[in-house]
């Protein structure tokens, strides 16, 4: 799933304007080297949930999360194991195709269980979700005919199982 | 009670048991002002040359009393000045509330003037910082500001308020000081296998940083120190947890410690520190630091364990408590082979150096502290004079010592002395010199306005001299930009300033300069003229080691 050194941190932080600013500020600070990064509202209104993948090794990883536990604005982190995680990314990709070669394309979206979104003539925009690993092999495939450009929006964790990573009345009476 | 914006800052400082305030008005606290105008028989304002003291003058008022200190500025320019001294609280964990005006809601965002954005300044140089955006937040903010300052770790925090939360009402309900998160509780498992290692050790090596100052546990490491028969070497920052008449302080290691201090690293068979974060200017060469110790780390913050060193036992948690647990489940040590070595190490430290003609650092050191009462406060500037203070004042007891150790700030001193010297309300030293003097020297009026009892002495060797010792020893002698030969007349200045100067280049003129200035019950300068080539020794050269340490 990750190259060597690489990991993924999952963060529970309170939803107000600026606290990316701060996580973010972080990484350049103690010069913590982001692979991807991404942020979005949870069932809880009140916060907001963060993920980051980054490579470093394990002094780099141990000072991140401790570091990152230390901001005001954090109320959770944790190391999310490779094992006993749902790791998913989203690619939307525009390639430049047509006649067989679009044939070739689309049949390889459908390999890759992946979604046409848009076709003009002369190029096809597919949308893929999957383990970052699955989209970099169909980006390789499709690379010969032409990719006209490509999102990625980085990955997206949650634990396997009925574990949750952050309840707000279970984590008040652990501080009560 | 309804109450503006600004009558509820003032409140919730009262509230806090705030008295003194360092700050400068300026067009986004004008109402700020107007508050503390209605409450200035309760608050003392004290008015300071530029925000960068006020930042200083709040620090040094915490470091002396243990209190968090205040400062107030105005927005752009008063918050962009107050930033290097909030580096430095941060640095060196001082627990300080800012509080900042800023423009309107309605021009945030449009290059208004004197607008700037404050809290994206603030991240990396505080420990917190926050921007009001509901008046209703606004207590509630004010008590979390003093609350996250002075809790665990402590450090600097930032308000920023709006001209117009400053002018919304709110009813306001008075509430009792905030208390402190208590400190998190260490693990007992881990405090049994660190009492294994100290039972184990022959020749324990107590390693004392500034957060035993901040967390008030002196008399528990000196206590440790006694029940593991223990030697103490010292950061800069924990050098007064000691009395450092007690033999067992070996006084600050490091690129310009002491000698034995340095030497008693790679001889301890144990090194245990407590609150201190093994910087490179404290260990030089890591490959070849304590490689015979084991290390304990004990410290309030987990993230500094393993962050520059690897020891071999970190726990996390409150330090009293820590100590104490140790302290109280030891049986009493004894380590008779260790005295005698470090009796032996300590006979081989050279006298200091002398230059035919010039009152010496260490000389001008002695005489001060002779004249001192042994809780005054000293405050320092940064480079040669503060190395010199480090090594030869004999300080005694604890938030004696102020000192921008993590930071380095040139310009640190003057203003927080000034801090300093009106938490106590006692006689305060400040040693500087006249590169750092230099600096910020426009607090003497601050000084001077508010009668302060205090005593400037500037080590002047006409050098930045730190900077041009480095280039002497590491550049070939490429003495560039360090060799000041001002002209300015510093006894001219003081008098100027509404100080009373005097120049000492003699031991008899020091002697009658000290005299005057400690019976004077305001600012004095005492301008000595000191050698412009000494250099600090001994050193470890960067990244050195106790091998390539530099004596003459």
């Amino acid at each position: 799933m990750f190259n060597e050194n690489q990991f993924a941190v999952s963060i529970i932080v309170t939803n107000q304007s600026g606290v990316l600013t701060r996580i973010s500020s972080l990484f350049s600070q103690r010069d913590f080297n982001i692979d991807t990064f991404t942020s979005g509202r949870t069932n809880d209104p009140e916060v907001a949930r963060i993920t980051i993948t980054a490579t470093g090794d394990n002094r780099k990883k141990d000072q991140l999360l401790k570091q990152i536990s230390k901001l005001y604005d954090v109320k959770k982190v944790e190391l999310m194991s490779p094992e006993n995680t749902i790791l998913r990314e989203l690619l939307i990709v525009k390639v430049k195709a047509s006649g067989d070669g679009l044939r070739t394309v689309l049949d390889a979206a459908n390999v890759f269980r992946s979604k046409v979104v848009d076709m003009s003539p002369g190029s096809v925009c597919i949308e893929m979700t999957g383990e970052s690993a699955k989209l970099d092999a169909f980006l390789t495939y499709v690379a010969p005919y032409g990719i006209l450009e490509y999102c990625r929006t980085g990955l997206i964790a949650v634990e396997r199982g009925a574990n949750c990573l952050y309840d707000a009345k279970e984590e008040q009476s652990q501080t009560a | 009670m309804k109450l503006t914006g600004c009558q509820i800052i003032v409140e919730t400082l009262l509230e806090q048991g705030v008295t003194t305030v360092f700050g400068y008005p300026g067009g986004q606290v004008l109402h700020i002002y107007d508050a503390l105008y209605q409450y200035r028989d309760r608050i003392h304002h004290v008015l300071t040359a530029h925000e960068q003291g006020a930042s200083h003058a709040a620090d040094g008022y915490a470091r002396a009393s243990g209190k968090v200190g205040v400062c107030i500025a105005t927005s752009g320019p008063g918050t962009t000045n107050l930033i290097t001294g909030l580096a430095t609280a941060n640095a060196d964990s001082i627990p300080v509330v800012a509080i900042t005006g800023n423009v309107p809601f309605e021009l945030i965002g449009t290059d208004s003037f004197q607008e700037v954005d404050s809290i994206g300044l603030s991240i990396p140089v505080t420990k917190h910082s926050f921007l009001v955006k509901d008046i209703k937040d606004l207590p509630h903010i004010m008590r979390e500001a003093f609350r996250v300052a002075s809790s665990g770790r402590p450090g600097p925090v930032l308000v920023d308020v709006p001209k117009n939360i400053q002018l919304a009402t709110l009813d306001y309900e008075p509430q009792p000081p905030v208390e402190k998160t208590p400190d998190q509780k260490p693990d007992e498992t881990l405090l049994k296998q660190a009492l294994e290692l100290l039972k184990e050790s022959e020749r324990p090596l107590i390693y004392c940083g500034g957060g035993v100052i901040n967390g008030n546990c002196a008399d528990a490491l000196v206590a440790l120190a006694e029940k593991a028969d223990a030697y103490a070497a010292f950061s800069m920052m924990g050098l007064t947890a000691m009395d450092c008449r007690n033999p067992r302080h070996l006084g600050m290691n490091g690129m310009h410690g002491r000698f034995v201090a340095t030497k008693a690293f790679s001889m301890a068979d144990l090194v245990i520190a407590c609150g201190v974060r093994f910087t490179e200017r404290a260990t030089g060469n890591k490959a070849k630091f304590a490689t015979n110790a084991k290390i304990i780390h004990l410290d309030i913050d987990p993230a500094e364990q393993g962050k520059n060193i690897d020891a071999t036992l970190p726990i996390a948690g409150s330090l009293r408590q820590m100590l104490e647990y140790l302290t109280a489940h030891l049986p009493q040590k004894t380590n008779t082979l260790w005295h005698e070595e470090m009796e032996a190490e300590k006979q081989k430290v050279a006298p200091p150096h002398q230059t035919e003609g010039y009152l010496q650092p260490h000389q001008i050191i002695h005489a001060v502290a002779k004249k001192a009462p042994a809780d005054t406060i000293v405050a320092t500037d940064v480079g040669q004079h503060q190395m010199w203070v480090a090594q030869y004042y004999p300080f005694q007891k604890p938030r004696t010592h102020l000192t921008s150790g993590g930071l380095g700030t040139m310009g640190y001193g003057l203003g927080a002395a000034i801090g300093a010297c009106m938490a106590t309300g006692k006689r305060t030293v400040l040693f500087t010199g006249d590169g750092s003097f230099g600096m910020n020297l426009n607090e003497l009026a601050t000084a001077v306005t508010e009668d302060l009892p205090l005593v400037v002495v500037i080590l002047n060797n006409n050098r930045l001299g730190m900077i041009r010792q480095w280039q002497g020893l590491f550049f070939d002698h490429h003495y560039m930009a360090t060799v000041l030969d001002r002209k300015t007349d510093f006894v001219k200045l003081a008098d100027a300033f509404g100080a009373k100067g005097y120049l000492a280049r003699t031991e008899s003129e020091l002697r009658h300069a000290l005299d005057q200035a400690f019976a004077m019950a305001s600012p004095s300068v005492i301008n000595c003229i000191i050698p412009p080539e000494e250099n600090v020794l001994p050193m470890v050269p960067p990244n050195g080691s106790l091998d390539d340490i530099i004596t003459k």
